[in-house]
């Protein structure tokens, strides 16, 4: 079984090198997609040595997947990890995550933070919370996260979900892909730390309201 | 009346321009016709505005003014239409371009 483990990175270079060395220590097959960032963010990612994939403009996260994801099935995966670049999550979990996937018991896993006793800030919880019911109410999955970067894929699933949407839609989209072609999905808890770094870098409310116009509107 | 002349001159200088650019090759020659044939029905209705009044009536609108305005407000609203599936479709392209070209490198 061959997985690839893919961080879409934009701006990242301060925690880059610090995310990449956790996941080497259980992986080798690391895709960066770095997505047009202005600091050094592929040249740490190259030095550290790692397949670094640089888009030359931002186009999104959703797009810097669609890079990673389509290079991964290329180079013959058969299970791909999507994981955040800047440091929240843990890499010694991706393999208790891969497991499902890998014993052919579900064609995609999902971190959720609010499975496991992660503290996140207030305002935060109620962004996501209300994401998730508007999730609930369009595809009936019922999801307990739906914007998270911690999935894993069989290649089947990989291969079939189109990611459509370049911007921040595409985790959205990505549940009401897997209610549309019908893959059997599981939940599992992960830990996300919130770092100031990554509060500081992550989506704010009105990156909310962008991902609903994108939703709607494309 | 001193609006119609107004409004004339600026048609004029839209159409005059629309045809530098369709000279300039900047525009088909489909989408030159396309303007050129609209800004003339709009100089047609501005000589003669009595022709809405009389397409208003047989729709059954009240006044020739509020059928010009329901049409361009129809009209405005399409070409957003059209232009907002363009861009979209633009945008995939750059990113489809973009995806190439990092795998190239």
């Amino acid at each position: 079984m061959q997985t690839f483990v893919i961080i879409p990175a934009y701006n990242e270079a301060s925690v880059i090198a610090d995310t990449i060395r956790d996941v080497q220590k259980f992986y080798k097959d690391i895709v960066v997609v770095d997505d047009g960032s202005k600091d050094k963010t592929s040249k740490i990612a190259e030095i550290a040595g790692v397949k670094v994939l640089r888009h030359i403009l931002n186009r999104g996260q959703g797009a810097a997947l669609r890079t990673g994801i389509n290079y991964a099935l290329k180079q013959g995966a058969d299970v791909v990890v999507t994981y955040d670049a800047d440091g929240q999550f843990e890499a010694e979990e991706i393999s208790r995550l891969c497991h499902p996937v890998i014993n052919g018991k579900c064609d995609v896993v999902l971190g959720s933070r609010f499975l496991s006793g992660n503290r996140i800030p207030l305002f935060k919880k109620i962004i996501l919370k209300s994401a998730i019911l508007f999730t609930r109410a369009i595809t009936g999955l019922r999801l307990t996260d739906t914007h998270n970067g911690f999935r894993i894929m069989n290649r089947k699933a990989a291969e079939q979900i189109k990611i459509r949407q370049d911007r921040m839609a595409h985790a959205s989209e990505i549940v009401h892909e897997i209610a549309r072609l019908k893959l059997s999905y599981k939940e599992l808890p992960i830990t996300v730390k919130y770092t100031i770094y990554s509060k500081r870098k992550g989506q704010r409310l009105s990156g909310a309201f962008h991902i609903l116009f994108d939703l709607i509107f494309k | 009346m001193l609006i119609q002349y107004v409004i004339l001159i600026i048609i004029v200088l839209i159409v005059l321009q629309t045809a530098r650019k369709y000279k300039e090759r900047k525009i088909s020659l489909r989408e030159f016709l396309f303007w050129i044939i609209f800004w003339l029905v709009v100089g047609a209705v501005v000589l003669l505005p009595q022709i809405t009044s009389l397409l208003a009536e047989k729709l059954g609108i009240g006044r020739g003014a509020d059928l010009v305005v329901y049409s361009s407000l129809i009209f405005v609203f399409y070409m957003i239409f059209r232009l907002f599936v363009r861009q979209e479709k633009i945008e995939r392209d750059i990113s489809k371009i973009i995806e190439n070209l990092a795998k190239k490198e």
